[in-house]
C-alpha cells in the first residue's frame, strides 16, 4: 500500500515551515502594521530634525535678540518667522523641540520606574502593602492630573537654580517638569504591573525559582518582571506622548519651563497674545507637538498590535 | 416528491491571510418537506459553512459563494436580493446555532428575543407577540414560562437556554429547520432531552430539517437520510439504514468503527482514524482522505473520486470497493 | 441593586480621606499660610504672629493639623494668649463644612469665590459630554457597519490626528480661523472671550453662541478618541455568535445594528466616560484660560499664579470629590443597564 508516500509529504511539509520566535512574530505583525512604520519615520525625522538642525543653528541663534526684526512673517531669511523678541522661530524650535523631548523622555523614565515598583511591590506582596499602595495610586489617579501639575509646578517651581550640561544653560524648571510630570503619570503603568503581578506570580516558574532559593528583589526583577515587559514598553511609549502634551500644557499657561530656555510649549505661550497678527509663532511649534504626538501614537499602536495579536482583529 | 431545500453544487471559498480556505467543494443535498437530513463529518469539513450558505450568514469578505445555487422552493437564494433574504430567514427556513450561550443576546430578555421574530415576520403586536412567545416556551417544555419570559439569557441552564433557541426558531412555522449541532455544546442526558424535544415537534409541525452534528448517535435517532462529508466534499449520501448497515465509504466505515460499542469486549482497544484533519488551504490532487485510508490504491492520489450511485438511493465518491479492496 | 450603591458608597469614604490627606500634606508644604493676613505688603508684628498661630492651630502636630483642616476647630476651645490655658473657641469650621479659608485675593470666603465658578464649568462640561457622545456614537457607529471603506480609512487618520492635538493648540486653530479671520473677511464670527456679551447680557443665545469655540475645541479632541474606541467595540460586537442569530431570524439590519449590537457595544461605553472626566477637566483649565470663561478652571490658574493657597485648595478638593463621585455614579449605571450584572 503506497501510503508511505502521501503521509511523508505532509509531515514534510509541516516541518518546512519553523516556528517562529515571539520577537520574530511581533516583529511581522508590526510590519504590516503600516501606519506604525510611518509613525516611526516621522519620529526619525523630527529627532534629525533637533539634533542635526543644531549643526546650522548655534543656540546664540536661537537666542539672539533683534528688536528691529520682531514679529517678522516667515522669509527667506527666517523660514518661521520672528518672535517678541526678534527671536528667529526656526532656530527656536530645534532647541525647544530638544528640550520638549528630552522633558518626554526623561519624565516617562522617571513614571516608569516608579509606576513599575509600586505596581510590583503591591502585586508580589499582596496583602496590607497591596491594599495600602492601590488606595494611594486610586487616589492620586483621582485628582485630575493638569490640576496637580499646575499647583506643583507653581510652587516647586522656582526652586532649583539654573545649571549646566553639555555645554548649554538649562533652566532649573526642567529638572522640576520632569519631576512633576513623572510623578503625576505612574498611576496607570502601576496598576498594570500590579495586576501582571498578581496572577505570574502564582505560576510554576515562580514556585520553582523559590524552590532554588531566589531572595525576592531576585523574583521581582529578574523573574517575573521580563515577563510582562511587553505592556511597560507599550504603556512607556505612548507615555512620551502624554508628557510632551503635559510639558506643552504647562509651559503654554506660563508655569513650566521658564525662558529663556525655550521649548515648544512657552513659545506657545508667547504667541497666545499674539494670535491675529503673528499666527506663524503659534502654529509652527504646535505643529511639531502635533507631529511627535502623532507619530508616537501611531508607533506605540503598532506595538501594542505586536505585542497582543488579539487586538488586532477587533481593532483593524 | 419535489425537493423543498436544494443545494446544487456549492463552493465556498475564505480568503485568509496565509491564502484561500477551500471549505466547500461542490456540495449537493436535498431535503423534502416532512424529511429530516442529517449531515456528519469532523469539525472544519464544511457543513457549518454550507448551511450558513444558505441562510447568506456567510461574512464576504473574508468568504465568498464561489459557485453553486441554493433553490429553496426552486428560487435561487444565492441570486435574491438583501430584502427577499431577510424575509425568508426567520420564517421560511429558520436556523438554531450550537453555543446557546453566546448565540443569545445578553442584554435582551429571552421573551424579546422570541417575541421580535413575530413582530417582524407575522405582524403581531408586542402584547400578542408576547403571548405567543409565552405559548412557544411551555411547548419547548420550559416551566413557568411567564416568569421565564422576562429572564436573560444568563439566568437560563444550557439545556434551557437551547430549548428557548428552538423556541425562537420556530415562532413563525418555518417550512425548514436547520440545526447547526445544537447540542453539542450540553451534556448527554440534556442532550436526549433535546433530540425527543425535536422529535416530537417535527413530528407535529411536519418540517424538514437538516441537522448538522459529528455524533453518529444522534443521526441514527432523528434521520432520515444522511450526507458525510469530508474536507469540504461530500463523500457518501444515503438513507439512514442503508448508512449504519452498509456504508461503502471508507470515511464512513472508520467513523462506525471507531464508535464505542456496548456490546464490546471491555479489553479491546478503542479504534481510531489515523492521521490529523485534513489542511483545507493545501488540497492535494486526489482524494483528500488519502492520508487516513485504509483501501488506498493508486487512482486515489491521482483523481479526486466525484459522487456516484453505487445503488438506488446510495452514492459514494470513492474509487475502491471496500468489501474486495480493490477498484471498482 | 441597592445594596451595591450603598457598598460603593462606602467604599468611596477611605478615598476621599486618603484623597484628602494627600491634597493636606501638599498645603501644608505649599507656603506660609499666615500670609493672607497683615496684607500682602505688611509683615505681621511677631505677638500677632503668635497669636495667630494658635488660633489657627498651626502649632499642633501634622495629625492634629489634618484633623482640625477637616473638621474645624470652632467647637473646641484654644489657647489664645499663650498661657497654657484654653480659653476661646476657634474660628475654623472645617473642610468638611466648606471652610478652606478666605481667598488671598478676594478676601471672602474661598467657597463663595469658587461656588460663583462651578455652575459655569458644568454647564461647559455637560454641552462637551453631550457633544462628545452623540459625535462619538455617530461616527464610530458608521465607521464600524462601513469598515475599511474610503469613509473609514480617512476618519481613522482623522482621530489620531484629532487625539495627538494639544486642545490649546486646537483652540488656538479654531481662534484663528473661525474669529479672527472670519471677521476679517466679513463673515458672521465666532466671539473669543468671556460667557456673553456684556452690552446684551447673559441670554440663552449668547451663551450658546460664546459657548461653541470653547466646546468645539475641548470635544474635538476627545470625539476622535472616543469614535474609535466605539468602533472597535461595535466591530467586535458585530462578529458575535447573537448578532448572526438575529441576521439568521430575519430582522431588517437596522434593528440587529441598533437593538442587538449596539446595546452591547455601548455598556463599557458609560466607563469610559467616567474615567474621562478627570482629563476633560484638565482640558478645560486650558480652555478657560484662553476663551475667557468665567468658569473653576480659569479661577484655579488664576489662583495659583497668585498663589491663593485656599482657592487652589479648595477647587482641587472640590474636583477631587466630584471626579470619585462622578465615577460612582457611572459605576453604577454600568451594573445598572448590564443585566448580567444587574441579577447577581
Amino acid at each position: 500500500m503506497a501510503v508511505s508516500a502521501a503521509t511523508s509529504d505532509l509531515l514534510q511539509a509541516r516541518i518546512k515551515r519553523r516556528p517562529l520566535t515571539p520577537g520574530q512574530v511581533a516583529l511581522r505583525r508590526f510590519i504590516r502594521h503600516k501606519m506604525a512604520l510611518v509613525g516611526v519615520g516621522i519620529l526619525v525625522a523630527l529627532i534629525l530634525y533637533v539634533t542635526v538642525g543644531t549643526v546650522f543653528f548655534s543656540e546664540a541663534d536661537a537666542n539672539y535678540v533683534d528688536l528691529r526684526n520682531k514679529l517678522s512673517p516667515p522669509s527667506w531669511e527666517h523660514p518661521f518667522g520672528t518672535d517678541l523678541g526678534g527671536r528667529d522661530i526656526l532656530a527656536r524650535t530645534i532647541y525647544g523641540g530638544q528640550i520638549s523631548i528630552i522633558i518626554g523622555i526623561l519624565a516617562v523614565i522617571v513614571s516608569v520606574v516608579a509606576g513599575v515598583l509600586i505596581g510590583a511591590l503591591a502585586g508580589f506582596y499582596g496583602g496590607i502593602v497591596d491594599s495600602l499602595l492601590m488606595r494611594f495610586t486610586e487616589a492620586t489617579f483621582n485628582i485630575p492630573q493638569l490640576f496637580l501639575l499646575i499647583a506643583l509646578a507653581k510652587f516647586f517651581g522656582t526652586k532649583m537654580p539654573a545649571f549646566n550640561l553639555f555645554g548649554r544653560s538649562f533652566s532649573g524648571s526642567v529638572v522640576i517638569i520632569v519631576g512633576v510630570i513623572g510623578l503625576t503619570s505612574w498611576m496607570y503603568l502601576a496598576r498594570i504591573v500590579r495586576s501582571n503581578f498578581l496572577s505570574l506570580k502564582e505560576q510554576e516558574f515562580v514556585t520553582a525559582a523559590r524552590c532554588a532559593g531566589a531572595t525576592d528583589f531576585s523574583l521581582i526583577f529578574e523573574h517575573i518582571l521580563p515577563n510582562t515587559i511587553a505592556p511597560i514598553i507599550v504603556s512607556a511609549t505612548l507615555e512620551v506622548a502624554s508628557a510632551i502634551l503635559s510639558e506643552a500644557y504647562i509651559s503654554f499657561l506660563g508655569m513650566g519651563v521658564q525662558p529663556p530656555t525655550a521649548t515648544w510649549g512657552n513659545m506657545l505661550n508667547e504667541a497666545y497674545n499674539h494670535l491675529e497678527g503673528a499666527p506663524w509663532m503659534w502654529f509652527f511649534p504646535g505643529t511639531l507637538i502635533l507631529l511627535a504626538v502623532l507619530a508616537i501614537n501611531f508607533a506605540g499602536d503598532g506595538l501594542r498590535d505586536a505585542f497582543d495579536p488579539r487586538s488586532l482583529a477587533a481593532t483593524q | 416528491m419535489d425537493p423543498l431545500l436544494e443545494l446544487q453544487d456549492l463552493v465556498v471559498h475564505f480568503h485568509t491571510l496565509d491564502g484561500v480556505v477551500h471549505a466547500v467543494n461542490g456540495a449537493s443535498y436535498a431535503v423534502t418537506a416532512g424529511q429530516t437530513l442529517g449531515i456528519v463529518g469532523e469539525s472544519g469539513c464544511g457543513k457549518s459553512v454550507s448551511v450558513l450558505s444558505v441562510m447568506r450568514l456567510i461574512p464576504e469578505p473574508p468568504g465568498e459563494i464561489v459557485a453553486g445555487r441554493v433553490l429553496y422552493r426552486g428560487q435561487d437564494l444565492l441570486r435574491l436580493d438583501k430584502l427577499h433574504v431577510q424575509t425568508i430567514r426567520g420564517k421560511e427556513i429558520a436556523m438554531v446555532f450550537q453555543d446557546p450561550m453566546t448565540s443569545l443576546n445578553p442584554v435582551l430578555t429571552i421573551g424579546q428575543q422570541i417575541s421580535e421574530t413575530m413582530v417582524v415576520h407575522e405582524g403581531m403586536d408586542k402584547r400578542e407577540a408576547r403571548h405567543q412567545a409565552i405559548k412557544l416556551l411551555e411547548t419547548v417544555g420550559i416551566p413557568q414560562p411567564e416568569d421565564r419570559y422576562s429572564d436573560y439569557p444568563h439566568q437560563f441552564s444550557g439545556g434551557m437556554r437551547q430549548r428557548a433557541m428552538i423556541a425562537m426558531a420556530l415562532s413563525c412555522h418555518p417550512n425548514v429547520l436547520i440545526a447547526d449541532e445544537p447540542t453539542t455544546a450540553l451534556d448527554v442526558t440534556i442532550q436526549a432531552q433535546i433530540v425527543d424535544l425535536v422529535k416530537d415537534l417535527r413530528d407535529r409541525l411536519g418540517m424538514a430539517m437538516i441537522w448538522i452534528t459529528h455524533d453518529l448517535g444522534v443521526v441514527a435517532e432523528l434521520a432520515d437520510r444522511v450526507v458525510v462529508m469530508y474536507a469540504g466534499f461530500i463523500v457518501e449520501e444515503a438513507d439512514v439504514f442503508t448508512l449504519f448497515e452498509t456504508p461503502c465509504h471508507p470515511y464512513t466505515l472508520a467513523l462506525l468503527k471507531s464508535l464505542p460499542r456496548v456490546d464490546s469486549v471491555s479489553n479491546e482497544k478503542l479504534a481510531t482514524i489515523r492521521g490529523s484533519p485534513p489542511d483545507c488551504l493545501h488540497l492535494p490532487p486526489g482524494c483528500p482522505f488519502v492520508p487516513r485510508c485504509a483501501f488506498v490504491v493508486e487512482r486515489c492520489q491521482r483523481e479526486n473520486p466525484t459522487l456516484q450511485h453505487i445503488a438506488s438511493g446510495h452514492k459514494i465518491a470513492c474509487w475502491v470497493d471496500v468489501t474486495t479492496g480493490r477498484e471498482r | 441593586m441597592t445594596r451595591y450603591v450603598l457598598r460603593r458608597l462606602l467604599q468611596a469614604i477611605p478615598l476621599l480621606l486618603i484623597i484628602s490627606l494627600i491634597l493636606f500634606i501638599l498645603i501644608s508644604n505649599l507656603g506660609d499660610p499666615l500670609a493672607s493676613f497683615g496684607g500682602t505688603r505688611r509683615r505681621l508684628p511677631p505677638a500677632d504672629r503668635e497669636r495667630l498661630t494658635r488660633q489657627l492651630g498651626l502649632d499642633k502636630p501634622v495629625i492634629v493639623q489634618y484633623v482640625i483642616w477637616l473638621i474645624g476647630n470652632d467647637w473646641m476651645k484654644i489657647d489664645v494668649d499663650g498661657d497654657g490655658i484654653p480659653d476661646a473657641y476657634g474660628t475654623r469650621q472645617g473642610v468638611l463644612r466648606g471652610d478652606f479659608g478666605n481667598s488671598f485675593q478676594e478676601r471672602r470666603p474661598a467657597i463663595e469665590v469658587i461656588g460663583e465658578r462651578v455652575w459655569n464649568t458644568l454647564l461647559l462640561m455637560t454641552a462637551c459630554e453631550a457633544v462628545v457622545l452623540i459625535f462619538s456614537l455617530l461616527i464610530g457607529i458608521y465607521s464600524a457597519l462601513r469598515q475599511y471603506s474610503a469613509w473609514d480609512n480617512t476618519i481613522t487618520a482623522l482621530s489620531f490626528i484629532g487625539y495627538s492635538m494639544p486642545v490649546f493648540w486646537l483652540s488656538l486653530v479654531l481662534i484663528y480661523i473661525f474669529s479672527v479671520n472670519f471677521k476679517r473677511w466679513g463673515l458672521p464670527y465666532f466671539p473669543v472671550t468671556g460667557m456673553y456679551d456684556l452690552e446684551v447680557g447673559p441670554t440663552v443665545g449668547q451663551i450658546v453662541w460664546h459657548l461653541v469655540l470653547p466646546v468645539a475645541s475641548l470635544s474635538i479632541v476627545s470625539i476622535a478618541g472616543y469614535s474609535r474606541y466605539i468602533r472597535s467595540q461595535m466591530l467586535e460586537v458585530i462578529n458575535q455568535d447573537y448578532v448572526r442569530t438575529a441576521y439568521a431570524k430575519g430582522l431588517p439590519e437596522r434593528m440587529v445594528i441598533m437593538g442587538h449590537a449596539f446595546k452591547n457595544a455601548a455598556l463599557p461605553l458609560v466607563t469610559i466616560i467616567g474615567m474621562d472626566l478627570p482629563l476633560l477637566l484638565g482640558g478645560a483649565v486650558v480652555t478657560e484660560a484662553i476663551f475667557g470663561w468665567p468658569g473653576m478652571g480659569r479661577l484655579y490658574f488664576k489662583a495659583t499664579n497668585a498663589a491663593d493657597i485656599p482657592v487652589t485648595m479648595g477647587i482641587l478638593v472640590i474636583i477631587s470629590v466630584l471626579v470619585v463621585l462622578f465615577q460612582i455614579a457611572t459605576d453604577i449605571t454600568y451594573t445598572f443597564l448590564d443585566p448580567r450584572i444587574r441579577y447577581e
